[in-house]
């Protein structure tokens, strides 16, 4: 059981297939056993979703269960909370600093829940990233995703090199500039 | 050389090694993507079928006619696929038949939980289930020989976490398989009373054979462990309880039905207690009581939802198993100390031309008979207009049946609303019973121009075939006109007033009528909004709430109402219905 499980976790939308598949991606070519579960359909309509990455020398269950994530990479503060339960004893929070109500909220039927930055780190390591406002430095809002798999590879021990790499193969090529550039940006940030 | 793929995209490339010439299929969650990645091959013919009654049809033609052939569909497919499937198993085939079908446990896009298994059995077809992508690659070449070497069609099931989940698969070549001679031969493809009484015999023995089959095949396998604790489980299940008892004695099926006797009694034999694990249904474990084995299945695990490790490995826990041996990781979480997580349901999209359907048929407070789509989701708050969501199709039938059962003035307060790919799939048919039996239904069809749900796949309306070639498009008003409905129109949904007043005329008349609302999905690359975002003017909104209740997620209330300039799509839908002309296009309001 020593291998490493990782919830991307977000609003649908967001774009944590691409960074999940970016993930997969670097951990094979650097010779690992891997899975990746993904949420396609309904609960993809702007709803909470999960994607599970885990590698190590073999893998068997695609998903990250209660107390075996080393990371939760977070798209949306709120969905950082909602998923951080499943973390290991040193597991690691990374999350994006954006709120993004959800339509109950919007509605008034429940509350963003409040100082979530202070919930997260009683549970664990947190990291709060700043990754809207640096994905729109570099050219477009929509790089949050990329940003903060900045961040994430910082801490994990795969080359550089290969994720730019395998972002360059993965990303459509317009955005290729953008994505190298928040890569950048998230992986200078701690 | 090893990809790393989805279990759908393992199924396409496994069906491409294995020679196969003709795919048909229609969409539909967690199934899509067979499909998708079959048709990326330019040697194998792919289309998209109006519904999955006629992609098996289409799929049982070509084997019969010497092609390997497949067809596929999410669990509730195989329903409407269900006759071609009961017969084809009389037939038997030419070329191989095999039929995918994905079940949902859990229900992540689903409207049941229902477990294809029993189709295998009830039809007398074998069933094989693999656990990740190299078994989802391995046992689709697998089951066309199977179903070559026994004259059979083979169901592969597949479930939402192995058709969507990545794993490594090792690449091969397309083999090259000949399309067989076609011979005329009554006896075995003309299904009448004679013919098909000599078939239900050769069925019989067919199945004798394919026990056999499965007591020798390496597709299920035993591993011996620790022999206290014996699992038997197959697909997703296996994993799940790998992780939770890594250590135990498993066999692992891959061949689901028929189930193998004599290997499950030796395996019995060599443990000393014996649980069955599988998700849904006690088909497994069924199976192993009427061997008069002592086995413990369902009566410990959960007979709902998904499976997990934790609830496995709790499970075993509460069963007296050893904690030595189990994985209990998840004893050691440490839960967020926050009052309540608020939920985050799926919401229809910024943008989305749904929106303002919903919002007329709220307003005048009409009972809604709905379908299976992304308009389900106008069901909820704060939307909520939909009265009943069964299946597809069933929006238009049912209101049918509403107005017999409650009368014409009901019919005078109620809609249908199907979206365009379901109509197609099988709401036209109830439009034909309405009109055939003096109904006087108003059917609203959600046209968004494409199948929405399920990812954006093209359908006879839409003028482009799977691999995006023009195509004949498939007239609707011109095809509701020809089944006898007079009053046909078609309208945009976010001219909210003329929609309205469209609604309002339609469901007065006393004869059948369809309203065509017309708008492509907001997510369409083709459609894709251009227009600036909203914003609001906050010195001249008076917070009145009436644009929240489009229950779009780009509109936020904070402290004070907002638009989220990223999320905005532009659609204006908020401007409309806002009673102080407070929101307005973003370059104005700078």
């Amino acid at each position: 059981m020593t291998d490493t499980g990782i919830l991307i976790v977000g609003v649908g939308g967001q774009g944590t297939l691409l960074s999940s598949r970016i993930l997969g991606e670097v951990a094979l070519r650097s010779g690992m056993d891997v899975k990746v579960s993904e949420v396609h359909g309904m609960a993809q309509r702007g709803g909470s979703v999960v994607t599970h990455v885990r590698f190590g020398k073999k893998v068997y269950c695609p998903l990250v269960g209660a107390g075996q994530a080393d990371y939760v990479l977070a798209f949306e503060k709120l969905e950082a909370l909602r998923w951080a339960g499943y973390l290991k004893k040193d597991g690691v929070i990374i999350s994006n600093n954006q709120e993004i109500p959800p339509i109950p909220v919007t509605l008034g039927h429940q509350k963003y829940p409040e100082n979530i930055r202070e919930s997260l780190e009683k549970i664990a390591t947190t990291y709060m990233v700043d990754a809207g406002r640096i994905a729109s430095d570099c050219g477009s809002a929509k790089a949050v995703n990329v940003v903060l798999l900045g961040v994430l590879a910082r801490k994990l021990n795969f080359e550089k090199e290969l994720w730019t790499k395998v972002i360059e193969e993965t990303v459509p090529p317009k955005t290729i500039e953008i994505n190298i550039k928040a890569f950048n940006k998230g992986y200078g940030v701690v | 050389m090893k990809k790393l793929l989805l279990g759908n995209e393992a199924v396409a490339q496994g069906a491409y090694e294995a020679g196969v010439r003709v795919v048909s299929a229609y969409p539909g969650t967690p199934s899509t993507e067979i499909t998708e990645n079959v048709a990326r091959f330019d040697e194998i013919y792919t289309e998209w079928a109006p519904n999955e009654k006629v992609a098996l049809e289409v799929a049982v033609g070509a084997a019969i006619a010497g092609a390997r052939a497949m067809a596929c569909m999410k669990h509730v497919g195989l329903n409407v696929a269900a006759d071609p499937l009961f017969t084809s198993s009389y037939t038997g085939i030419n070329g191989g038949l095999v039929i995918v079908v994905a079940d949902d446990p859990g229900m992540h896009s689903s409207q049941n939980e229902q477990d294809s298994r029993y189709y295998g059995r009830a039809a007398h077809i074998p069933v094989l289930e693999p656990s990740d992508s190299q078994e989802a690659k391995d046992f689709t070449k697998l089951a066309f020989e199977i179903s070559e070497k026994y004259d059979t069609p083979v169901i592969l099931r597949m479930a939402t976490r192995i058709s969507h989940s990545r794993s490594l698969v090792e690449i091969g070549q397309r083999s090259d398989v000949h399309l067989k001679d076609y011979t005329k031969d009554i006896g075995k493809y003309v299904m009448m009373p004679a013919m098909a009484r000599r078939r239900r015999n050769i069925l019989v023995e067919r199945e004798k054979s394919l026990k056999q089959y499965s007591e020798e095949a390496e597709l299920n396998r035993i591993e011996y462990n620790d022999r206290s604790i014996g699992i038997i489980a197959a697909g997703g299940a296996y994993n799940y309880a790998k992780e939770a008892v890594p250590g135990a004695s498993f066999l692992k099926l891959g061949m689901v039905y028929p189930l193998p006797e004599k290997l499950i009694k030796s395996f019995a034999r060599e443990v000393e207690r014996l649980f069955v694990i599988e998700e849904l249904e006690t088909f497994i474990e069924d199976y192993v009581r009427t061997l008069g084995l002592d086995v413990i299945g369902k009566e410990l695990f959960p007979k709902t939802g998904e499976l997990s490790y934790e609830v496995i490995a709790s499970k075993l826990k509460e069963a007296g198993i050893n904690k030595e041996v189990l994985n209990l990781s998840f004893e050691n979480c440490k839960a967020p100390n926050v009052n309540e997580i608020p939920l985050r349901p799926p919401a229809l999209c910024p943008g989305c031309p749904h929106r303002g359907v919903y919002y007329v048929l709220k307003k005048l407070n009409l009972t809604v008979t709905g379908d299976i789509g992304c308009y389900t989701l106008g069901a909820l708050p704060p939307l909520s207009s939909m009265d009943t969501c069964i299946c597809m199709g069933a929006s238009v039938s049912s209101a049918h049946g509403l107005e017999k059962a409650r009368g014409k003035e009901f019919a005078r307060k109620t809609v249908a609303v199907i979206g365009d790919s379901t109509f197609i799939h099988s709401g036209i048919t109830g439009l034909i019973d309405v009109v055939y039996n003096n109904g006087t239904s108003t059917v609203i069809i959600l046209d968004n121009s494409t199948t929405g749900m399920t990812g954006h796949q093209e359908h006879p309306a839409t003028g482009y075939d799977i691999k995006g070639r023009p195509a004949n498009k498939l007239n609707m008003e011109k095809l509701c006109e020809a089944v006898g409905v007079k009053r046909v129109r078609v309208e945009d949904p976010f001219e909210i007033k003329k929609f309205q007043k469209a609604v309002q005329e339609e469901i007065s008349a006393d004869e059948p009528s369809v309203i065509i609302a017309r708008r492509p999905c907001a997510l369409l690359k083709r459609v894709k909004s251009k227009n600036k975002p909203y914003c609001v003017n906050t010195e001249t909104c008076i917070e009145c709430g009436l644009c929240l209740e489009l229950g779009c997620p780009a509109i936020t209330n904070r402290s004070l109402i907002s638009i989220d300039e990223t999320m905005c799509n532009g659609c204006g839908l908020c401007a409309d219905v806002c009673p102080t002309n407070s929101i307005t296009r973003g370059d104005i309001c700078d």
